[in-house]
């Protein structure tokens, strides 16, 4: 990485100052491609750690998959952990440090793919945690495969003609399993593509760990990013494939809200 | 000391709790299932938390949880459901979590399983292999003070008699001396300080805190098994001194053999038993040292030959080993058969010596 910046932009002629950063960030280099989703996501999950005064509370259980290194760039208890076992290991986190905001970070492959069962468990025991899935519908570390979250027709490594639900079924949608379960107290979908859908998963993010703070249940935000290198698109259309051909089959907004303020 | 008569898992789950186990996950499987059911009942009243888990590996992945937020925390199944936990135990071995693994195992079957382990990487499992209930109830303690130790996984080789059988037994807590440091478990309390803790096999740090990094961190963890190898060996010797035969078993055979050896020495002849407690590190000198004036060793263990690796490469050649052992199972499929009795063991002895009864139990 080249030299540290002071997480600052100064842009003489219309004489702001701007963060460019959150401030439990402690690098901008994200490690990722260009166009990613991810980085959106951390970022505002950073903030909201922030905005809850939840920093010194918060522990971090992240699985394997891109995201993985956010574990490099915040200044966060975290514990890296198998391949879909993120809940799991939460619930034991949890458990033992019943005050800490405990959140598990997962892709889908991660989550929908090798840990459905884990996921599912944790929300039907009403694990007092927070999980949170980047679902980009596609193995991102590994190069373009596809996902149990891969929408149908969608071209991955290993679906090159598109999935086909004769060949391969239909996509897990994880946020409405979860939502059937009457442990999970919380659960939200939302969107990094354009900017109100930043702002709204941030509130969907917000209302997670205020739900686990309050202690009323499981709570879970599935949170839809860009992957153009493994959509195999071009950068600039990241955001717009997205609306295109995840969206019809992953509609956002909140699911399932239990805990309402009184 | 109070001596109380307990079932083996509810000493063993008693003595957990006494060394300060305050988290267990588990899946049921018999002959564990009862350790299960004596945490479950136990753990309320001193405020811990038993899980029943949908699965060993939610149940070992819980427990790498627990041990990363700093509690002593244990697990456990027979053989099988040990298999399914391998990636985990792996994980906490390179990840340096601690945790107790109980394998209350339907035989001596997993010799290998416990010793080479079926995870990924260059890690070992301390294993201790007790007797009978009173050193179950010794080594439970034992472990949870290893793991913290060493910052390490570490196993427990039961199998449904140590699970099953009533003995009178004290459960007090055992000093150990101080316990050892944990400030590396994650609590949370660092986060924006600019020092929040980290777990992670890879150890590679923060872009403003850079961690030492996969290659130097797997190579100390090499250098802290070998210490552990180095160190923590356990064995029990009998009658060994001026043995002609050394008989090697570990476990809850070790009691068979050693009867066995006191029959055999009224009837004068000179053979003594040998028996690893610590099934890794395996006592290799102790071991050399106890066979080096003997015509040869034989290897109990019911099972194919597994154990008899180790006492090879611990013989280096210098006396030979001849395995009297087997597979033997009963009708259930639970527990061990015929070939764990005083009887065949007596015969599979004399046999091996040239002295033989001619019934080959």
């Amino acid at each position: 990485m080249s030299e540290r910046s002071t997480g600052t932009v100064h842009i003489e002629g219309a004489r702001r100052v701007a963060s460019t950063r959150a401030d439990l960030q402690v690098s901008e280099d994200h490690h990722l491609c260009p166009g990613c989703g991810h980085p959106v996501a951390w970022r505002i999950l950073l903030e909201v750690i922030q905005e809850l005064s939840l920093a010194q509370r918060a522990i971090g259980v992240v699985g394997h998959g891109c995201y993985t290194n956010i574990v490099r760039m915040a200044d966060i208890d975290f514990l890296q952990c198998l391949h879909g076992r993120a809940p799991a290991v939460a619930t034991g986190v949890k458990r033992v440090q019943p005050q800490a905001a405990v959140f598990t970070l997962q892709g889908d492959g991660d989550m929908a793919s090798e840990g459905l069962a884990e996921v599912l468990h944790a929300a039907a025991r009403a694990e007092k945690i927070t999980a949170i899935m980047l679902n980009n519908g596609v193995f991102g570390d590994t190069g373009g495969q596809m996902t149990a979250a891969s929408v149908v027709g969608q071209r991955t490594k290993t679906s090159l003609e598109g999935r086909t639900p004769e060949l391969h079924g239909y996509p897990v949608p994880v946020a409405e399993l979860v939502a059937a379960l009457p442990g999970a107290a919380y659960v939200a979908r939302g969107a990094v593509n354009t900017a109100g859908g930043v702002a709204q998963t941030k509130r969907y993010l917000k209302r997670a760990f205020e739900t686990q703070t309050s202690g009323a249940g499981f709570s879970l935000v599935e949170v839809l990013t860009m992957c153009p290198t493994g959509w195999f698109v071009p950068t600039a259309e990241g955001p717009g494939y997205l609306a295109e051909s995840m969206q019809p089959t992953y509609p956002t907004g909140a699911l399932k809200d239990l805990h309402r303020p009184a | 000391m109070t001596a109380t008569l307990l079932q083996g898992s509810r000493a063993i789950a008693d003595s957990a709790i006494a060394a300060g186990c305050r988290f267990f996950a588990g899946y049921p499987m018999l002959p564990f299932t009862d350790l299960l059911e004596a945490m479950s009942a136990k753990m309320p009243d001193v405020g811990g938390t038993c899980i029943n888990a949908d699965s060993e590996i939610e149940a070992v992945n819980m427990v790498l949880g627990a041990g990363a937020a700093g509690a002593r925390a244990a697990t456990g199944s027979c053989g099988q459901g040990i298999a399914l936990m391998q990636e985990a135990i792996a994980e906490a071995a390179l990840n340096e979590v601690p945790m107790v693994v109980f394998n209350m195992a339907r035989g001596q079957q997993d010799y290998w399983q416990a010793t080479r382990g079926g995870g990924w990487g260059d890690y070992r499992t301390l294993t201790l292999a007790p007797k009978d209930v009173a050193e179950a109830v010794f080594h439970t303690q034992l472990l949870f003070h290893l793991a913290d130790t060493y910052r390490a996984p570490v196993c427990l080789y039961g199998d449904y008699l140590v699970a099953h059988t009533h003995m009178s037994v004290d459960v007090g807590p055992i000093d150990f001396g101080p316990p050892p440091d944990k400030s590396w478990a994650l609590d949370g309390t660092a986060g924006g300080t600019g020092h929040a803790r980290q777990i992670w096999t890879w150890a590679m740090g923060r872009d403003d805190a850079p961690g030492p990094g996969p290659d130097i961190h797997w190579r100390r963890l090499a250098g802290k098994f070998a210490a552990m190898g180095d160190a923590e060996a356990r064995y029990e010797s009998f009658r060994c001194e001026d043995a002609e035969w050394v008989v090697v078993s570990f476990g809850t055979a070790g009691p068979f053999i050693d009867y066995v050896v006191e029959e055999l020495r009224a009837e004068g002849l000179r053979v003594g038993s040998f028996r690893p407690i610590t099934l890794w590190p395996f006592p290799e000198s102790a071991l050399f040292e106890a066979a080096s004036r003997a015509r040869g060793v034989l290897v109990y263990e019911v099972n194919a030959g597994q154990m008899i690796d180790d006492v090879r490469l611990a013989l280096r050649g210098q006396v030979p080993a001849s395995f009297i052992g087997g597979v033997s199972i009963d009708a259930s499929g639970m527990r061990q058969g015929d070939l764990l009795t005083v009887a065949a063991i007596r015969s599979r002895v004399l046999d091996a010596i040239g002295v033989g009864s001619g019934d080959n139990g």
